[in-house]
């Protein structure tokens, strides 16, 4: 299923990538969200959302700002824990495992749920100890395996070559688009399955934001995807599915060429042809 | 139109700048001039004056002739002096000089210092053969040098004499430093032994476990240390007859004589005689002794030295124990506990705490630190020096933990503040790695805060450091003994007094007996308190720049 058309001002053409026939359906699922319902103290965030994350896809959420996009990507690792008054109603499945029953080991879910942030934060060490921070968090400190981990991430966030002689220089001292991309190597470092990109290019110039996107292509063979974005352009090109959300629901989920070329309700059409958001 | 303008210039700002540039003007203003006259007036005292040697004639009197060294002059209404009983003329100029005179001798005459009216003076001259003798006891001397003696039998005299003295005073003090060598450390460490053993044995009493073999034992260590005691004593025996083998006979202004043991001498010079360099060397040799040497004469001569270790030793003992203490405060406040009203309070409670006079915690160190705390530790573990207290009394650990208490809620702000500046995206970079909030905040938080964790410390210092009041209860005295840190196990000897440059000068200003000849001292020591101060705070200054430039990035 091919769109040559380039249908509500996005060239889905110009993405030069084929992609396959796409069939949420038939996807091995890796996040289950059978109903979820979110409050932030008396206010609700999240009503009663449903969906399904493929195994080894990318998937994107879009949405105008405050519609709930990023605080679903942060129930996947329970990021939200951190906020003081927010609370979950509802169950979410990693592989099967509710990962909101009580006694859940939140430290290891976050192992295998890796997350990007919308603003690079490297931490104020060296490169190295970048990315090497997530496994000596789980006590792997033998030399051997710490230097084959990084080269491993940092090739596979497509930095190495720019960075692998100056392993032990600060990680401060990286452009935003490098340290993007530096986050994104500590992230794989640890081997998670899911990875969640909280709009990871918004601080980025375009042409690291394009190299970020290619990097996201690149993984996804290896990890499961999520990613939050601001820019349908960018969905539109990186994404396999896409979840369009408004005030908190979800108002349509499917495969993206779909979405963004038969947008199937109005409310998502009148989104990603400018009319609001 | 006018008005316009000046409205014109107040809306412009300018007034705002200029007031506020007048304020940062008059603090530096204030800052400097407080520094240099401290400094004038403590680093002149170094500078080796010339002599005078004057006929002082009171009218209606008779004269008398007078040697020594101006120390200030001024200008005084002639009713004054008047007033004062002096026999001043009915006519003459409105305003007369008086001068303070250093004219030393106390032996002699019962003072240092005299006042005199400078217009009675006559015939000043600075005699190049008139001499100041810096002594160990009794103040200076300034007169005449007559002959130089050995046993009693004259061997220099006329001009001969000044070489040989000089030579004879550089053996003495070649003897003296023996001497304090064999007084201090060697005596010093065999008095300790002993005590120790004596402790040792009335421990064992204490226990009942005092064998006989025990017993033995003690004897003879006891007998072999006091074998040593012997043999120093003897050699110190040998030592002091040597040291008193010379003496002086000067000849003050007025013709007495007087002999002087040269065991007494500190140094001999002729001011009058000396060129700008070589008063200029001695005005830096003076400096170092006063910075590297004991006190003498009730602290008003010698050196401060005890009490710049002591200031230095207790502040940084108190910043070894505050940091921990408050960063762990902090640390718990911003990270750990629930921000509600409970810990709103304990906030505020810790603000106020810095607000307390410092007196306050004086009283609350003795009462609890000193006789709870230490009263416990003494029945507890050096229960066989009792009755004598060891640690329940007065001491350097106290006074650093008073003063850790008083500057506490310093480090515990600046920690917080710094806590509550680390990005939030940084902390959640770490746990979205899998790791718990106590790894995130012991490898990411607590590094990038300990820039703001020095400056609680830097602020604790220069709080602590200044500090006089409370150290006056809980450890600080006008002469300690010896250093709290020597040779003698366990080295470091909290449980000792210790002196305190803060304390030595409000000793020395007000509770000194010779208030001419400590004035000079209390400026110098002033200024080395503020220089002891700055340095601690410079070195603090320097490790936090280092360590902020390694976080600077995310400073923004």
């Amino acid at each position: 299923m091919q769109h040559e058309s380039s249908t509500h001002g996005i060239n889905m053409s110009a993405l030069g990538r084929t992609k396959q026939s796409l069939n949420l359906e038939s996807e091995e699922v890796a996040i289950e969200v059978p109903g979820l319902n979110l409050y932030y103290g008396e206010k609700q965030a999240l009503y009663d959302v449903c969906l399904n994350i493929p195994k080894q896809r990318v998937t994107a959420f879009i949405g105008p700002s405050g519609c709930g996009k990023s605080t679903l990507l942060r129930t996947f690792n329970r990021m939200n824990d951190l906020v003081d008054g927010c609370r979950v109603e509802g169950e979410i499945n990693l592989y099967g495992n509710n990962i909101y029953r009580k006694g859940e080991d939140v430290a290891e879910l976050r192992r295998r749920v890796g997350m990007v942030f919308q603003k690079p934060n490297p931490f104020p060490k060296t490169i190295y100890e970048n990315v090497v921070y997530g496994l000596r968090i789980q006590g792997i400190n033998k030399k051997r395996v710490l230097d084959e981990a990084v080269e491993w991430a940092l090739k596979g966030a497509a930095l190495w070559d720019e960075v692998k002689d100056r392993l032990h220089e600060s990680a401060l001292g990286l452009s935003g688009g490098q340290q993007q991309r530096l986050v994104i190597a500590r992230t794989i470092a640890v081997e998670p399955e899911v990875l969640l990109l909280d709009e990871p290019c918004s601080a980025l110039d375009p042409i690291s934001t394009l190299k970020v996107e290619e990097l996201i292509y690149e993984l996804k063979s290896k990890f499961t995807i999520v990613i939050v974005t601001h820019n349908m352009q960018q969905a539109a090109r990186v994404s396999d599915y896409t979840a369009f959300m408004y005030m908190g629901k979800m108002v349509e989920y499917g495969d993206t060429d779909t979405l963004f070329t038969n947008p199937a309700k109005k409310q998502t059409e009148d989104y990603i042809t400018g009319r609001y958001g | 139109m006018k008005q316009n303008s000046l409205k014109g210039w107040f809306k412009s700002g300018a007034p705002g700048v200029w007031i506020s540039g007048g304020a940062v003007s008059i603090a530096v203003i204030m800052t400097i001039g407080l520094l240099s006259v401290i400094a004038v007036r403590g680093l002149g005292h170094f500078w080796p004056a010339d002599l005078i040697h004057a006929e002082y004639n009171v009218p209606g009197d008779t004269h008398h002739l007078v040697v020594g060294e101006v120390v200030q002059k001024e200008e005084v209404p002639r009713e004054r002096l008047k007033s004062a009983g002096l026999p001043v003329p009915e006519q003459g100029p409105e305003f007369m000089t008086r001068e303070l005179i250093k004219v030393g001798n106390r032996d002699l005459n019962g003072n240092d210092f005299t006042w005199v009216v400078g217009e009675w003076l006559t015939n000043q001259s600075t005699p190049p053969e008139l001499m100041a003798i810096e002594r160990r006891e009794w103040g200076n001397f300034y007169g005449y040098l007559v002959n130089v003696k050995e046993n009693g039998k004259v061997v220099a005299e006329g001009a001969a004499a000044w070489p040989e003295l000089q030579a004879r005073v550089k053996r003495v003090n070649d003897l003296a430093a023996q001497l304090s060598q064999l007084e201090k450390k060697d005596i010093g460490a065999i008095n300790y032994g002993l005590e120790r053993i004596r402790l040792q044995g009335r421990k064992l009493e204490l226990d009942g476990k005092l064998t006989p073999q025990a017993q033995a034992d003690m004897d003879a260590e006891r007998a072999e240390l006091n074998a040593r005691y012997k043999a120093i004593e003897d050699r110190l025996g040998e030592l002091h007859a040597q040291f008193n083998r010379d003496s002086l006979t000067a000849r003050d202004a007025n013709g007495k004589e007087l002999v002087i043991d040269i065991g007494k001498v500190v140094k001999a010079y002729q001011p009058n005689a000396m060129n700008s360099w070589q008063k200029l060397a001695m005005y830096f040799s003076n400096i170092w002794e006063f910075l590297s040497q004991d006190p003498r004469e009730a602290n008003t001569e010698g050196g401060i030295f005890p009490a710049i270790f002591g200031t230095v030793m207790m502040t940084l003992i108190m910043a070894v124990i505050v940091t921990p203490f408050g960063v762990l405060a902090a640390v718990y406040l911003r990270e750990y506990a629930k921000q509600n009203t409970l810990t709103r309070v304990i906030r505020i409670a810790v603000n106020n705490l810095a607000g307390v006079p410092a007196i306050v915690y004086g009283v609350f160190g003795l009462g609890f630190f000193v006789y709870v705390l230490g009263g416990s530790v003494d029945r507890l573990f050096f229960a066989e020096a009792l009755p004598a207290p060891t640690f329940g009394t007065p001491g350097l650990m106290w006074a650093s933990l008073t003063l850790a208490l008083l500057a506490v809620p310093v480090v515990i702000v600046a920690t917080e503040e710094g806590l509550a500046r680390i990005p939030r995206t940084v902390r959640e970079g770490s746990l979205a790695l899998g790791a718990t909030k106590s790894e995130t905040l012991w490898k990411i938080v607590l590094p990038m805060a300990s820039p703001a964790m020095m400056t609680g410390m830097i602020l604790a210092v220069a709080r602590a450091a200044g500090e006089v009041a409370p150290l006056m209860l809980v450890g600080v005295v006008k002469l300690a003994p010896s250093l709290p840190l020597d040779g003698n196990y366990p080295y470091l000897h909290l449980d000792q007094k210790i002196m305190h440059l803060g304390f030595h000068i409000y000793d020395v200003g007000f509770q000194s007996p010779n208030v001419e000849a400590a004035r000079p001292l209390v400026y110098a020591t002033a200024l080395l308190l503020v220089l002891v101060i700055a340095t601690l705070n410079l070195s603090a200054v320097w490790i936090r720049n280092h360590l902020r430039e390694k976080y600077k990035a995310l400073e923004s």
